[in-house]
């Protein structure tokens, strides 16, 4: 048994520690807002927060994760960045087919709890490992300088 | 064009080409009422209204006020519930295009409801009830919802509102004709009375379906062409609660991963199994006419097992080429004649006319590589046996038809045994409409195989990437020439490339006289008007499988036709718009937004030194689209897309801002796969894998997007497809303007710039 801490519940799982983050949020968890996009950490789908930090859960084994870790989920995230960067979302209709937005919004909320005042540059360096075949790029960039307005004010 | 040659391809029957003697394309029996309302989830005491509308009236150019009669079968497009919610059943799938948002709207329109009442909701599989009129099938393609529905949910709308008010002036005892409806409330202004939809609906349900039907004219348009309108999805999909086929969980489900032959058309010849078999969590393992399934407890058990598998391949009959060797044979195809696909005068004397007599002919040769479609959800699909036979799919289904017809000939059942619960689909650019529903076909294969359980087939990046299914590869010759007048005079187009409708249901109507229609389709019709025209093509064949991608042929038509226009204009000694405006004065709408893009791009204007500004302009799926683009060469001839200017005619929108979206997204599909996006095999295998090697357009290469819609009463067509032609050729031709080096080998990456 393994036991990880999600969204400030204590969760107890029977799988082998080589199993990524991924697989056991969406296979054991049935938490399925966390996406498996490419499972090589290269399009960002699974992105959660690993106390705070933006994570590949696909490229993160359960085992690896500290007894202390906090992971947090789309399903759990909260907050005012949180807040902030799902209203900007919907306001601006960022979403296409919106498989990859649980990704992109954890990445957008772990940028804008840093810097609520973020570039274009700290966009793209915050962003990039978030992929969208839509291509919902300039809605999502506007979201995230939307987002930090209200942060900010 | 495309839309009636599928129509009639999908008459002609799928049964002749493979699926065998139990198919066929006659009629399902059409649902009951009672079957229809528990499959699409419907209480008791609900209004459900539908629309059928006789074919001839939708080639109709003008819309007509008055539609009729309205179709008494129990044909559901909306549901009006007690508790006040109007639901709207899209027949199309919604892969992000926003379509549930844009036939909702339709719907609501007409019905008088209010934004926040309406829901959306995905139609069963019925062929006889959701046929999509262009094909004659259930199915979702060639940016054909919105002309599709148009019609039918206009006069759902209205019918469902007739019946209401109907409803009301029963209650009040009043003339009907004094009863008014707005955002959802139906009222008596002398009577100071007023219900909702909800509290009508039990009564409206129990009243006769009208039998005319008045439409709304455009002036009074509370919903249709408003920009402020949100999309159906936009919360579930921002906070995690939206399900796609890859969240479906049913009791006791399995994950089941295939092992497939690393070379296209190769087959299994042995497979050693017991390793694989000792994973932890690994259920079974079956061998399968299409590959080896590994079935699990989950999904990291089903792909570690999959990798334990030891597998011989028979690549007997598979492809061993590399991409290079096909290039090879392509190009030595195109020495020769292929078929006819349009001849107008004589193009070779053309050419040589003008270049005796002081005019100038430019050759090219384009190279087009395969591209995978890479919808951000990779596909699955999860199939349940039912216990009366046939089974229930869950899937983002986009040819319903199809793929009843397929699992019934793979399970022995009826067509209409075979249920499809179709989910929001992330993604798909074409990658989900198949002739043979290829991913849920083995989904079918595999839960026949392991009937115990549900079984969720879940492909991997790499089983995506490696796939198949690719746009074909292609090369296009063109050599044309302007005379000293600087007219385009003569054309000569020679296309050599793989079909993807040759062994299939569409080849008898989509392939006329050797050449497949979309194969050709922007070059064989295009609207520059040159009296010498000759378009040929060769049709080579591989068992690497194609398919449609996100604008079909036009991804590569467009792309050569607009680079030699900027090539022959220059040579002309013309500005690219100006060139292009001469030539397009009997196409108004085409000639609207190209003037529409160069006026809000500032076309003229003085550019810096190093930046460059490119057009083109092009027509596909009815629709009319141009594009500017600004981009940078810097120092080391390194380029980077600065600003897009799209301008879209599309007939009447009706939702802006999705329209405005599919543009945005369209601008990126197109530059993504330009700059980088290439699928290359050395022999015959895929040299990609996943997005560390077929690298996707990224946040930091998207450049900032302006869209601008021409304002139109004319019928709507498509937005999905129509905004990827023109953007790269555009980006192209702006590199053109800096370097005078033309961009005819995609992508660009190959060509050291990016």
């Amino acid at each position: 048994m393994i036991r990880i801490n999600v969204n400030g519940e204590e969760r107890q799982v029977d799988v082998s520690e080589d199993m990524p983050l991924l697989w056991v949020l969406r296979d054991e968890l049935n938490m399925t807002g966390t996406k498996f996009g490419c499972g090589i950490a290269q399009c960002g789908a699974c992105t959660v927060h690993v106390d705070g930090t933006p994570t590949r859960a696909c490229q993160t084994p359960v085992g690896m994760l500290g007894p202390d870790s906090k992971v947090t989920t789309i399903e759990g995230v909260r907050g005012k960045a949180a807040e902030a960067v799902q209203a900007a979302w919907q306001k601006l209709d960022v979403v296409q087919c919106g498989y990859c937005q649980s990704g992109q919004i954890m990445s957008a909320v772990a940028l804008l709890t840093d810097n609520q005042n973020p570039t274009d540059q700290d966009i793209d360096a915050a962003m990039d490992g978030n992929v969208c075949r839509c291509a919902t790029y300039v809605r999502i960039r506007a979201a995230i300088k939307d987002a930090a307005q209200t942060m900010r004010a | 064009m495309l839309h009636h040659l599928i129509r009639q391809a999908a008459r002609n029957g799928f049964a002749e080409h493979g699926f065998g003697d139990r198919l066929s394309l006659t009629p399902l029996p059409a649902s009951s009422r009672r079957g229809f309302l528990k499959a699409i989830g419907a209480g008791a005491g609900a209004l459900v209204v539908g629309a059928h509308l006789p074919l001839p009236a939708l080639a109709a150019e003008a819309a007509p006020k008055i539609v009729g009669p309205a179709d008494p079968r129990p044909h559901a497009f909306v549901i009006v519930a007690p508790d006040n919610t109007v639901t709207v059943l899209a027949k199309h799938l919604d892969k992000g295009q926003g379509i549930v948002t844009g036939l909702a709207t339709i719907v609501a329109e007409e019905l008088d409801a209010d934004w926040s009442q309406v829901r959306g909701a995905f139609a069963p599989a019925d062929q006889k009830l959701y046929a999509n009129h262009f094909f004659g099938v259930q199915g979702t393609g060639g940016s054909t919802a919105v002309a599709n529905s148009w019609d039918e949910l206009r006069m759902a709308g209205a019918a469902a509102r007739a019946m209401l008010v109907a409803a009301a002036a029963a209650r009040w005892n009043v003339p009907a004709g004094e009863v008014t409806v707005s955002k959802g409330v139906v009222r008596h202004a002398a009577g100071n009375r007023s219900l909702t939809f909800g509290e009508l609906a039990e009564e409206a349900a129990k009243l006769p379906v009208p039998q005319q039907v008045k439409l709304k004219e455009q002036k009074d348009y509370v919903l249709i062409g408003k920009p402020d309108l949100h999309r159906l999805d936009h919360v579930s999909k921002t906070n995690g609660t939206a399900i796609f086929s890859m969240d479906i969980r049913r009791p006791g489900q399995v994950t089941a991963v295939l092992a497939r032959s690393p070379r296209f058309g190769g087959t299994v010849k042995s497979v050693d199994d017991a390793a694989a078999r000792k994973v932890p969590g690994v259920i079974e393992v079956v061998s399968l006419p299409v590959g080896v399934a590994v079935i699990a407890k989950n999904t990291w058990a089903a792909i570690k097992g999959r990798e334990a598998l030891a597998v011989t391949w028979d690549d007997g009959k598979a492809e061993t080429r590399g991409t290079d060797a096909m290039l090879a044979d392509y190009r030595k195809a195109a020495e020769t004649p292929g078929a006819g696909a349009a001849n107008k005068g004589d193009a070779d004397k053309a050419i040589a006319d003008a270049k005796a007599k002081g005019g100038h002919a430019v050759e090219g040769e384009f190279v087009f590589p395969y591209l995978a479609h890479a919808p951000m959800e990779p596909l699955n699909a999860v199939v349940a046996l039912n216990p009366e036979g046939g089974c229930t799919i869950w899937a983002g289904s986009q040819f319903q038809t199809v793929e009843q017809m397929v699992a019934a000939h793979i399970l022995g059942c009826k067509p209409e045994q075979v249920k499809i619960d179709t989910q929001w689909a992330g993604g798909s650019f074409g990658r989900r409409a198949t002739t043979n529903a290829d991913y849920i076909a083995e989904a079918v294969m595999i839960a026949k195989a392991y009937p115990k359980a549900p079984v969720h087939l879940v492909w991997t990046r790499e089983d995506d990437i490696k796939g198949g299914r690719y746009r074909p590869l292609f090369l296009h010759r063109i050599t044309a020439a302007v005379d000293a007048k600087g007219d385009l005079v003569g054309w000569k187009q020679r296309i050599v490339g793989q079909s993807f409708m040759a062994g299939t249901p569409f080849e008898a109507v989509m392939v006329k006289d050797g050449v497949d229609a979309t194969m050709v389709e922007g070059a064989s019709d295009m609207a520059y008007p040159v009296a010498n025209l000759a378009v040929d093509a060769h049709t080579l064949a591989s068992p690497v499988t194609t398919l449609w991608w996100r604008s079909v042929g036009h991804t590569h038509t467009a792309y050569a036709k607009e680079v030699m226009i900027d090539r022959l204009a220059k040579a002309a000694g013309k500005d690219p718009v100006a060139f292009r405006m001469e030539m397009l004065k009997d196409h108004p709408r085409l000639a609207g937004v190209l003037k529409l893009a160069a006026e809000k791009a500032g076309w003229g204007q003085p550019l810096p030194q190093g930046k460059g500004r490119g057009v083109a302009v092009h027509e596909s799926f009815n629709t009319y689209v141009a594009h500017v683009a600004d981009v940078t060469v810097d120092a080391k001839g390194q380029i980077k897309v600065d600003r897009i200017v799209v301008a879209v005619d599309c007939g009447e929108v009706v939702n802006p801002d999705i329209v405005k979206a599919q543009m945005e997204g369209g601008a990126g599909w197109g530059i993504g796969h330009a700059l980088r996006g290439e699928i290359t095999m050395t022999d015959g295998v895929v040299d990609q894998a996943n997005f560390d090697s077929y690298l996707p357009l990224r946040m930091s290469d998207m450049p900032a997007v302006e869209v601008h819609i021409v304002p139109s009463h004319e019928r709507p067509t498509g937005a999905g497809e129509p905004g990827v032609p023109t953007v790269a050729p555009a980006v192209a031709n702006a590199v053109f303007s800096v370097t005078g080096q033309p961009l005819q080998t995609l992508p660009f990456s190959r060509g050291g710039i990016v």
